[in-house]
This record gives C-alpha cells, structure tokens and sequence, in this order.
C-alpha cells in the first residue's frame, strides 16, 4: 500500500521536526478519552440496567488490551511505521467508539464492553506506542523531552474528553439515543482529529541524518552506540528491573489518585479547617494538572540530569513525601496538598521518562516494541494500586479507624514500594555487549552509510528473512 | 536554500499543527483550571 509503505513515510528533505509532536498529540490527546470514560459510567448504568462494577468493564478491558496489544503488535508497528500504527489505531479506537453507539442503541451491553474494550482497547494501545520510536529519532538531543510532550498528551486528553463529553451528554440527553448519539459524534470527531497525526507524522530522512550529527556534537553523552533487539532486550536483567521500577511507581501514584477526594477530606475531617467535597473535586483538578506538567517538566530535565538520576528523585523524594504526609499530612491543608501534587507529578513522570531511559539501555532500533513490552508492568500496576487502597481502606473502616489513620497502611505499602523500586533503579547496568545487534548503523555518532530509517528497514528486512528461513527449517521445508 | 514561499507555507504548516492540538488542549486546561479554583473557594 503506497501511502502507507515505509519508505513513503520518509520526510522530504526540510522536513520541520517540530512537526512530529503535534503529530504524536493528535493521537495521543484523543487516545487519552479513555480517561474520561468515567463521565459515560451513571447514564449507561441508568439507561441499560447495569451496576456500577459493569459499567466500568469497557474501561478496565480497554486498559488490559492497551498493555496487550502494545506488547504483542509491538515490533509490527515498528516494522511497519508510525503511519500505519496511527492509522490502525485511528481505525480501531473510532470503530470502537461506532461498535458502542450500535450497543447502546440496541441496548446491548455486551456490544459495547467488546467494541470499546476490545477493539478501541487495541487502539488505545497501537497509538500510545506508534509516535515514540519516532520521536526519539528526530530528537536524539533530547528524547526525554520528546516522549514527554507525546505522553503529556495521554494525560490531556482526558482533561478534554471530559468537559466535552459531559457537554454531549446534556445536550443530547442521558438516555439511549442520547448515549449513542454521544459515542457516534466521539467516534467521527476523533476519526478527524488523529487523520492530522496520519497524515503529518514523518520518519528522519538521509538529510537529517547529517543534521544529527551535528545536533549530537555537543552531547557525546546523549548518543547511544549499539542496538537491542525486543526479543534480546526481554532477556536482560535491565528491562527487568526497570520493569519493577515502573510497576512501583506507577502502583504508587495510584495509591493517591485512586482515594484522592475522599482522602483529602478523611484526613482533615477532625481538625480545625476540614475540607468540603466540593473543594476536594478542586484537589482531584490540581493532581491531574500535576499529572500531566510532570509528564513534560521531568522527562525533559532527565535530558539534562540523566534517566537514573531522575528515578533516584521520583522514587526517593517520592517515598520522603509519603513520609510527609503520614506524619504531617493532617496539619496543614497547603503541605498535604503540594506533597500529593508532587507524587502525581513524578507518578505521571514515570510514564513519560521511561522510553528514553529504554532507548539509553537498549538503544534505537526497536525502542516502540521494547516499550510495548514493559507496558504490562502499567497493567499490573493499574490493577495492584487500587487493590492496596481500597482494600486497606475497607478493612479499616470496618476495624473502626478514622481520618488519616485509614489510610497509614497503604502509605507504608506505597513506600515499601517505592524503596523496592529505587534499589531496581540502582542496580541498572549497562547491557552486556552480547546482547547488542551486530552492526548500530546511525547510531555511533559517526557519519553512516545509510540514513537511521533505511539502516532500521535493512535490520528488519535481514531480521525477516532469518525468521523465515528458522521457520522453513523447523517445517523441514528448507535444510540450512 | 529553501525560496521564501516554501518557508513560508512550512511556517504556516507548523503554526496550524500546533494549533490543531493546541487548542482543544487549552480548552481542557481552562476547565480544568475552574475546577481547581474549587479548592480555595
């Protein structure tokens, strides 16, 4: 297929590289609705029957597909380019969005736990991976600021979606008709949008090959020598460990944002200024805001500090702060509102700062499809987060505990973690050289023969053919 | 070199992309903003 052929997503030469972003936003502020799914929960409930625990099915299959499809389609977007990822996804997450106006219309529960779930979870995960390879390409200065402003984007979309989709749902009515109406409009709205992505997204040329080097020549640190394959990174002890590092402070922020209203309220519930439901929705308000600035503020200082030192800071001032609010949390409103306003913001930084510190380990070659793979350590977490919370939280209401002491045990959990965590982050080493790809061409810093987008075509090309003749062989068809 | 068209309608390619994502990403920023107001009403 010309248009989406790899070779025709190859910038021409001029190519603005401050166009890839916008690109990469395109799909990631619409892919990030799934944020918001929480406005569609109570008219869906009402208007089809259903409990609360069902409603939210579409949204937790979504979030399991997301890890899986990016772990599983992984090295076919890579092999294939960000054009086609965005366009799969684009087709995926908007058909998704049609599937539920169909159920929803039909009254068929089912039909949208399967069209949002399934298949839009199958986008949601193609178009979280698709732009960061990329990105990382065209800016090898500074790809922690690069993929910040991508996942930024994961975070704003949501801040979008809702307003918006609530908006929808008062105009056209919480009923069925309604409800479909809403989910048709998403899907043709967002179909428009993330076609800009398509269309806009871009590959680095030969010419910006030479740019490179010049962009590289103050920044020896920043250049990345050797390659890993996805297959061979797997095998490391460092996506292993970062795998834990991820798990852990992902597990962590969740921990905050999972009870944030209620908590704000229970801890200053005794004391002499407590704390309005209304004004904690505010608290909710200011923690994605520092969600989503962490995103782009630490990734990019990562640029300058370097990947483990800026986990050193999110899981080691993460934990001190757990620290403080466990002790002095209950005293001041200001304090246990900045503190919590720091842990989402290294919690969302995580997110953001992990595929460059993949691409230093591990270097460029298939950096999407080693990130699909750890993107399972987010789904563990999604699900081990607010099992800790929530279950801490039950127990202690029924043993009778109030306020702050509700939630003591979860903190002490969440700074176990997060200790757990900063000892992985520790003993990341760089990967044995056996592990690395015979030939790094366009990434030693040196002038290459080929361009980064033809060498990485080439690799995959020689990686497809031993693939096909291993499986020959295993058929017997093809003796070596 | 590129003529002064060519930069021209690259500029303004630039300028509409970041637009496109801009703005919807503004409007959530405000409402996210009135939201957060809340919190020192």
């Amino acid at each position: 297929m010309g248009f989406l052929a790899r070779e025709r997503q190859v910038a021409p030469p001029g190519w603005n590289r401050w166009l890839v972003p916008p690109a990469a936003l395109a799909i990631h502020l619409s892919i990030g609705q799934a944020y918001a799914w929480s406005v569609f929960k109570t008219p869906l409930e009402k208007s089809l029957g259903i409990t609360g625990t069902q409603s939210a099915l579409p949204f937790q299959l979504g979030i399991v597909m997301l890890g899986l499809s990016a772990a599983v389609l992984g090295t076919t977007v890579e092999r294939r380019g960000p054009r086609w990822a965005m366009l799969m996804s684009l087709i995926a997450f908007c058909s998704g969005l049609l599937i539920s106006a169909a159920g929803v219309w039909a009254g068929q529960y089912w039909v949208v736990v399967l069209g949002y779930g399934l298949v839009g979870g199958i986008g949601l995960g193609i178009g979280y991976i698709s732009p960061v390879s990329t990105l990382i390409k065209w800016f090898p200065d500074r790809p922690g600021m690069a993929t910040g402003i991508a996942i930024m984007g994961f975070g704003g979309g949501a801040l979008i979606a809702s307003p918006w989709s609530t908006s929808m749902l008062t105009a056209f009515g919480a009923t069925t008709s309604g409800i479909g109406k809403a989910f048709l409009v998403h899907g043709i709205a967002y179909a428009v949008f993330m076609s800009v992505g398509v269309l806009l997204i871009r590959l680095p040329s030969r010419e910006f090959t030479a740019e490179k080097v010049a962009l590289l020549k103050d920044k020896p640190k920043a250049n990345v020598g050797f390659n890993v394959s996805a297959n061979n990174a797997i095998k490391t002890p460092q996506f292993w460990l970062l795998w834990v590092v991820l798990c852990f402070n992902v597990t962590a922020g969740i921990g905050i944002l999972e009870k944030a209203a209620p908590m704000l309220v229970d801890f200053f519930k005794e004391s002499s200024t407590p704390v309005a439901a209304t004004a904690a929705t505010g608290f909710v308000a200011l923690l994605s805001a520092a969600n989503m600035a962490g995103r782009f503020v630490w990734s990019s200082t990562s640029d300058i500090v370097g990947r483990k030192n800026i986990y050193r800071l999110y899981l080691g001032v993460g934990a001190l702060l757990y620290l403080v609010l466990l002790t002095a949390g209950s005293t001041s409103t200001p304090l246990f509102v900045i503190a919590a306003m720091v842990i989402l913001s290294f919690y969302g930084a995580g997110f953001a700062t992990v595929p460059a510190y993949l691409r230093d380990l591990f270097g460029t070659y298939q950096v999407g499809a080693i990130h699909g793979r750890l993107l399972t350590a987010w789904s563990v977490a999604g699900v081990l987060g607010p099992l800790i919370v929530n279950a801490i939280a039950d127990a202690g209401k029924k043993a009778g505990h109030v306020g702050p002491d509700l939630y003591a045990t979860s903190f002490y959990i969440m700074i176990s973690l997060l200790v757990v965590g900063f000892v992985a982050n520790e003993l990341i080493r760089p990967v044995d050289p056996k592990f690395h790809e015979p030939e790094a061409a366009g990434e030693t810093g040196k002038p290459s023969p080929k361009p980064d987008d033809e060498a990485t075509v080439a690799k995959w090309n020689e990686a497809e053919a031993a693939e096909s003749a291993d499986k020959e062989d295993a058929e017997g068809v093809v003796k070596k | 070199m590129s003529s002064p068209q060519e930069s021209r309608s690259s500029t303004l390619l630039l300028a509409g992309a970041w637009l496109w994502v801009g703005l919807p990403l503004a409007y959530g920023l405000y409402r996210l903003f009135l939201n957060a107001a809340k919190l020192f009403v």
